[in-house]
């Protein structure tokens, strides 16, 4: 089956990025295809690389680079929701006159209309939220 | 495939109030771009989330942006469902006369404007909900 992702929370404050990882995860080693993962409302805080959670817990923004990485996935924040919270990358630092960029491996920052494209081209849209 | 075939039922819940969160904003916003696409459009309203539609809203002294206008003008976007549940507006004291006045113009009847808010009941609302392509929660 082919899953869309949407992803409303930011990590750790919620259990949403947790369960949509695990869920993600168990779909992709069962065969099954991720059309996308979206972040959005506080659930762009998902893709910025300066997180550093303490050392014996969990870090998922590196969780999801990593399954990025190797499943080729499209882990996509929104770029309204992102900038109200201050997630950028380059480009976007660049044309706010921001000096830095801090989006993770493995995440991009597009706009709202690869949500619904997402929600046309899966069998199913799967939130994870509060 | 035709244009007809390819729609899918896009269904908004919104379920909390307008200005302590950003959720009912930021579903606004995702309900105006998908607009867009011509899918098959409809919005529910639950729980808090029928605090959205009430009329006379004035935000200005919360010192963010008033969006409650937005609703009104859905019409103009296509967006003309707007299921409303009973329950949640009767736990909380309120009635259809609370909410805003919000229509749509139908082409079919020499633009006639007719009312886009649709009182519906719990388990209404359910098989509504089981009806849809894609569901998104706010």
């Amino acid at each position: 089956m082919r899953f869309a992702i949407q992803i409303n929370e930011g990590p750790y404050t919620h259990q949403a990025s947790d369960t949509a990882y695990q869920f993600t995860k168990a779909a992709l080693e069962k065969g099954h295809e991720i059309f996308r993962v979206f972040f959005y409302h506080d659930g762009v805080n998902n893709g910025t690389r300066y997180t550093v959670p303490p050392q014996d817990d969990r870090n998922l923004q590196k969780l999801w680079s990593e399954l990025a990485e190797k499943y080729k996935l499209d882990l996509v924040v929104c770029i309204a929701a992102a900038q109200r919270r201050g997630i950028l990358d380059a480009n976007e630092a660049k044309r706010q006159g921001k000096d830095g960029d801090n989006i993770a491996p493995g995440f991009r920052i597009s706009g709202l209309g690869q949500l619904i494209e997402a929600g046309i081209q899966a069998d199913r849209l799967i939130v994870f939220g509060d | 495939m035709s244009d007809e075939q390819a729609k899918k039922k896009f269904f908004y819940l919104n379920r909390k109030a307008p200005y302590g969160t950003i959720y009912a904003l930021e579903s606004l916003e995702v309900v105006l771009i998908g607009a867009a696409f011509e899918q098959d459009v409809s919005l529910a309203f639950v729980d808090d989330g029928v605090f959205q539609l009430m009329d006379n809203q004035d935000a200005a002294g919360t010192g963010m942006k008033g969006f409650s206008k937005i609703y009104r003008a859905l019409g103009d976007y296509e967006v003309r469902k707007l299921y409303v549940e009973k329950e949640s507006l009767e736990t909380r004291g309120l009635s259809i006369e609370d909410l805003m006045p919000i229509t749509y113009e139908d082409e079919n009847e020499d633009y006639a404007e007719k009312p886009s808010i649709i009182l519906v009941g719990k388990s209404e609302l359910a098989k509504i909900i089981a009806d849809q392509d894609v569901v998104m929660s706010f």
